[in-house]
C-alpha cells in the first residue's frame, strides 16, 4: 500500500508538472516570433516606411504607404457593411430570436464563423469580381465583411443578453416605448462589450490575407480608386516575404512588426475596455 | 405597423443577410465548380493526378496533405493545450492567471501570414540544418522521415498549424473546465484523491464533450488555413509517406493558382476544391458546435 | 456504547477566508462511534469546521486554518490530506454522483483511485456498501446505469455508499439532507442512526428537529464561536448559555 501511495504521489507531481511545462512550450513560440519580429524589423522602420512609396527591386529604402492606406480603406469597407448587419442582426437575436428563425441565424452565423477565409476569397471573387470585370479594393472590402460579419454579430448577441431583464422592465414601466427602450437603454448599456468586440473583430480582419488573394490582388501604385486593384499590409508581406529579393524580405519583415502593432494595439484596448466592472450574471 | 413591428422586421432582414450569404456561398461554389464536377464526377477528389497542362485535375493529393497536416498539427496542438487548460484552472496562482490568459489570447491574434514569414526564415532553416538531418540519419529506415531535408513540407506545415490551433484549443477546453461545477472536484478530494486523480476522475469526465467540441473547432481552422501552409509546405501536388516531402493543401493550391489559372475547366476544378474544403470543415464545425452546445445538458444532479 | 475515548478534536482551531476570521477559537470533542450534531444559523462557520476536519477547508483558494486537529490524538496537519481523507469521508449538501460513471463505478470510484482492480472484488464491497446505505434494493438491478439517473434522495444515500467504500473511520455530513425531500431525509436519519455502530458521524444541520431526532452529542455555534457543547437532550432542555436557548427556541434573529 505505500508504494501504491508513493507512486500515486509521484504520477500527481509529474502530471502536474507536464501542465506547467505545455504551459511553458505553448509560450515559447510567442516569445520567438516576437524576438523575430523585433530584431528583424526594428530596423527599417522609420518615418520614410509610413510615407514613402515601395522601391523597385534592387534600390532600398522605401516604404509601404500605399499598403497601410490601402489596410485601412479596406477594413473601413469592411466594417461599414458588417456593424449595421452585426449590430441589428445581434440585436434581433437577442431581443426576438428565440423561435426557428433566431435559430437558424444563429446557425448560419457559426458556420459563416467556421468557413475558411481563402473560401470567401473564391466567393466575392466569383460574386463581385467576375460580374465588374476586374478586382477592387471593393471586392476586398466585401470579403473582409463577410468575416467580420458572424463575430460581430454573435458578440453582440451574447452583450445584449448580459443586460438584465430589470433594467428593461424599469424603462418599460417609465412608459418608455419598447423599441426606444432597446435602441436608448439596452443597447447602451451594452456599449463597452459590443465595442470590444468589434475592435476585436478589426483586430482579426486586419491582419487577414487569404481573401484580398483574389479580391484587391495587390497594387504596387498608389491608388484610392475603390474600383481599382488595391495594395494591403498582409498582401504585401505575403509578396515580399516570398519575393527572392533580398531587400524585399527585410520590407516584409518590417511590415510584419507595424502589422503586429496594429493587432497588439486593438487587442490591447479591447481588454482595457473589458476591465471596467461587469455586470454579474450568476446568482 | 407599429414601431416596435417595424423594428422587428428591419433587424430580422438584417439578420437574414447572414443566412442568405451562407447560402449563397455553397451555390456559388457549386455552380462555378459545376463544369468539372460533370467532367470528373465523383473521380474528382479520388484522382492521384493533377497536371493542369495536361488536363488532367485530380483533387486527391490536396485532400491528402490537408488531412493529413491538420491532424499532425492536433496530435501536436491536443496535449499542450488540454495542458495549458489544465494549468490555467486547477494549478496556476491567482494572480499569473489573467496575464498567461492574455499571452495566448495574443498568439491567436498573430495573423496567419506572419506566421508564415516566421515560418519561412526560422522554422524552415531550422528543420532543415538541424531537426530533419538528425531524423533522417537516426530514424530514417522508417518511411515516415525518408528523403532529403527540404526544410520546408509536411512537417513544417503540420507545426507551423500546431501553433495556430494551440490557443484555440487552449482557451475553449480551459472554458470548458471552468463549467465543472466545484462539487465535482470536492467529491473527488474527499475520496482520497490526488490533484490528478481529481483532473481525471471527476474534472475530464465531465467536459469530455466540450473537450472533443474544443478539438473539433481546432481541427475546423486547421483545414481551412491558408497562408501560413502555402508559405511553407513547398506546394508540390504529391502523396508521399514521408514528413519531409513537400505537399499541398486544398487552401494552398487555390491560392497559388488561382489568379493563373486559365481556361474554364480549371478554373472550375479549383472551385471544386474550394467546394470540397467548404463541405469538409462544414461538417466538422457542425460537429464542433454540437460537441461544445451539449456541455450545458449534463446531468446537473438535482 | 458510553466509554468511547475521543476520536476526533479541535484545539482553538482558527479558519479564514482571505481576511475574514470564520472560526473564532474553536476547541470541540468528537466522541468515538455516536453521532455529534452540529447547529447554529447560517453563516456561523459550522460548515467550515467540519471542512477543516478533512482539510478540505483550505482547498479553497485564499483558506486557511491554524490551531490543532487530532484524529486518534495525532495532529492532522502532519498528516498527508490525500490520506487523512480516506480515514475522513464527507458527504455534502448536493449529492455530488459523478454524472459519467455508472452506479457502481461511483461506489468504486475510490477503492480504484487505490489501484483496486480485482472486478468481483469491487462488486463485493460495492454490494456491501450499497447495503449500508440502504439503496441496494433500489438499485441492484441497474447497477450499470448512470447514478444521475437516480432520484435526489437515491443520489444522496449513494454518495454515503462512495463514501463508505474507502472504508473511513469518521464520516463528516454537510448538511446531507438539506437538498431532500421529508421521506428521503427520514431514510437518511435512519440511516444515521444505523451506521453509528461503526462510525464516528458529525452531522453539521440548519433542521434543529433532526439534530434533536439523530443525535447522541449536539453543539451550538454562532458567530463563529462554540457556544455550547454537550449530550443532545441536555442541550435541548436545560440549554447552559442564554444565546442557545433563544436560537432552540426560536427568539432567534
Amino acid at each position: 500500500m505505500q508504494w501504491r501511495y508513493h507512486m500515486r504521489k509521484i504520477i500527481d507531481w509529474s502530471m502536474s508538472g507536464a501542465a506547467m511545462m505545455a504551459t511553458l512550450c505553448g509560450l515559447i513560440p510567442l516569445i520567438l516570433i516576437s524576438m523575430h519580429l523585433l530584431r528583424r524589423g526594428i530596423s527599417s522602420i522609420n518615418l520614410d516606411f509610413f510615407t514613402h512609396m515601395p522601391q523597385p527591386v534592387g534600390e532600398p529604402g522605401g516604404g509601404m504607404a500605399n499598403a497601410i492606406i490601402g489596410t485601412c480603406l479596406m477594413v473601413g469597407i469592411a466594417t461599414a457593411i458588417a456593424l449595421p448587419i452585426g449590430l441589428l442582426g445581434g440585436l434581433y437575436l437577442s431581443e426576438f430570436g428565440e423561435r426557428r428563425t433566431g435559430a437558424a441565424v444563429r446557425f448560419a452565423a457559426d458556420m459563416l464563423n467556421g468557413i475558411p477565409s481563402i473560401v470567401i476569397g473564391i466567393f466575392v471573387y466569383g460574386f463581385v469580381v467576375v460580374p465588374l470585370g476586374h478586382f477592387s479594393a471593393m471586392a476586398g472590402g466585401i470579403a473582409l465583411s463577410i468575416i467580420m460579419m458572424p463575430m460581430i454579430l454573435r458578440n453582440t448577441e451574447e452583450m445584449l443578453r448580459l443586460v438584465p431583464h430589470a433594467l428593461r422592465e424599469a424603462a418599460l414601466a417609465l412608459g418608455i416605448p419598447y423599441w426606444k427602450t432597446l435602441l436608448r437603454v439596452v443597447l447602451v448599456t451594452a456599449r463597452r462589450g459590443i465595442v470590444t468586440g468589434i475592435l476585436l473583430a478589426l483586430a482579426r480582419i486586419a491582419g487577414e490575407t487569404a481573401p484580398l488573394l483574389f479580391t484587391a490582388l495587390g497594387n504596387q501604385f498608389w491608388s484610392l480608386r475603390l474600383d481599382q486593384p488595391m495594395a494591403a499590409l498582409p498582401l504585401q508581406i505575403f509578396t515580399y516575404a516570398i519575393s527572392p529579393f533580398e531587400e524585399w524580405q527585410q520590407q516584409a519583415w518590417s511590415g510584419a512588426l507595424v502589422l503586429i502593432g496594429i493587432v497588439v494595439i486593438l487587442s490591447l484596448l479591447s481588454r482595457w475596455m473589458v476591465r471596467v466592472p461587469q455586470v454579474k450574471t450568476d446568482g | 405597423m407599429s414601431a416596435d413591428r417595424i423594428l422587428k422586421w428591419v433587424t430580422a432582414s438584417f439578420a437574414m443577410i447572414v443566412v442568405v450569404l451562407l447560402c449563397g456561398i455553397g451555390i456559388m461554389l457549386l455552380v462555378k465548380s459545376w463544369p468539372a464536377i460533370h467532367t470528373f464526377t465523383w473521380h474528382f477528389p479520388l484522382t492521384r493526378l493533377w497536371d493542369p497542362v495536361q488536363g488532367a485535375f485530380g483533387a486527391l493529393p490536396f485532400i491528402y496533405g490537408t488531412v493529413v497536416s491538420s491532424l499532425l498539427a492536433l496530435m501536436m496542438a491536443l496535449p499542450l493545450g488540454l495542458g495549458i487548460a489544465i494549468f490555467l484552472v486547477e494549478l496556476c496562482p491567482d494572480r499569473l492567471k489573467g496575464t498567461i490568459a492574455f499571452l495566448v489570447e495574443l498568439l491567436a491574434a498573430i495573423p496567419s501570414v506572419i506566421y508564415g514569414l516566421w515560418g519561412i526564415f526560422f522554422l524552415v532553416p531550422w528543420l532543415r540544418e538541424t531537426i530533419e538531418p538528425w531524423c533522417i540519419e537516426h530514424l530514417g529506415v522508417v518511411p515516415l522521415f525518408e528523403g532529403p531535408p527540404y526544410g520546408i513540407g509536411m512537417c513544417a506545415a503540420g507545426l507551423v498549424l500546431a501553433i495556430m490551433i494551440l490557443p484555440i484549443i487552449a482557451s475553449i477546453s480551459r472554458d470548458v473546465l471552468e463549467t465543472v461545477p466545484n462539487d465535482q472536484r470536492e467529491a473527488a478530494l474527499a475520496l482520497g484523491a490526488t490533484r490528478w486523480e481529481m483532473i481525471r476522475t471527476a474534472v475530464l469526465p465531465y467536459g469530455r464533450s466540450g473537450l472533443f467540441g474544443a478539438c473539433f473547432l481546432g481541427l475546423g481552422r486547421a483545414l481551412g488555413e491558408t497562408m501560413a501552409v502555402t508559405m511553407v509546405i513547398g506546394n508540390r501536388p504529391e502523396i508521399s509517406t514521408s514528413l519531409f516531402h513537400p505537399a499541398a493543401t486544398m487552401a494552398s493550391v487555390v491560392a497559388n493558382e488561382f489568379t493563373e489559372a486559365t481556361g474554364e475547366l480549371y478554373l472550375s476544378a479549383l472551385f471544386g476544391i474550394g467546394l470540397v474544403l467548404l463541405s469538409i470543415t462544414f461538417l466538422v464545425n457542425l460537429g464542433a458546435r454540437w460537441l461544445v452546445l451539449s456541455i450545458g445538458r449534463l446531468p446537473q444532479g438535482t | 456504547m458510553d466509554d468511547h475515548g475521543q476520536k476526533l478534536s479541535t484545539q482553538h482551531l482558527q479558519a479564514w477566508f482571505g481576511a475574514h476570521l470564520a472560526l473564532k477559537e474553536v476547541s470541540i470533542d468528537i466522541p468515538g462511534n455516536r453521532v455529534t450534531a452540529i447547529i447554529g444559523p447560517s453563516g456561523c462557520g459550522k460548515s467550515t469546521l467540519i471542512r477543516c476536519m478533512n482539510r478540505m477547508h483550505e482547498t479553497i483558494p485564499s483558506a486557511r486554518a491554524a490551531g490543532a486537529v487530532l484524529l486518534d490524538g495525532r495532529s492532522i496537519y502532519q498528516q498527508d490530506p490525500v490520506q487523512l481523507r480516506r480515514q475522513v469521508g464527507m458527504i455534502f449538501q448536493k449529492p455530488n454522483p459523478f454524472p459519467t460513471m455508472s452506479i457502481i463505478d461511483n461506489v468504486t470510484a475510490g477503492l480504484r483511485l487505490n489501484g483496486l482492480r480485482d472486478r468481483r472484488r469491487l462488486e463485493e464491497i460495492a454490494a456491501q456498501c450499497l447495503q449500508k446505505a440502504a439503496l441496494w434494493e433500489e438499485v441492484k438491478d441497474k447497477l450499470r446505469y448512470p447514478g444521475a439517473g437516480l432520484s435526489g434522495g437515491q443520489q444522496q444515500r449513494l454518495c454515503i455508499a462512495r463514501a463508505l467504500a474507502v472504508n473511513p473511520e469518521v464520516l463528516l455530513m454537510d448538511e446531507p439532507c438539506s437538498a431532500l425531500d421529508p421521506i428521503s431525509t427520514s431514510k437518511i436519519e435512519e440511516l444515521i442512526h444505523e451506521l453509528r455502530a461503526h462510525y464516528t458521524i458529525v452531522l453539521v444541520t440548519h433542521n434543529m428537529q433532526q439534530a434533536a431526532r439523530a443525535s447522541d452529542q449536539t453543539a451550538f455555534m454562532y458567530m463563529g464561536r462554540l457556544v455550547e457543547c454537550g449530550e443532545t437532550r441536555q442541550v435541548f432542555t436545560t440549554p447552559k448559555a442564554q444565546q442557545t436557548e433563544d436560537y432552540i427556541t426560536g427568539r432567534f434573529g
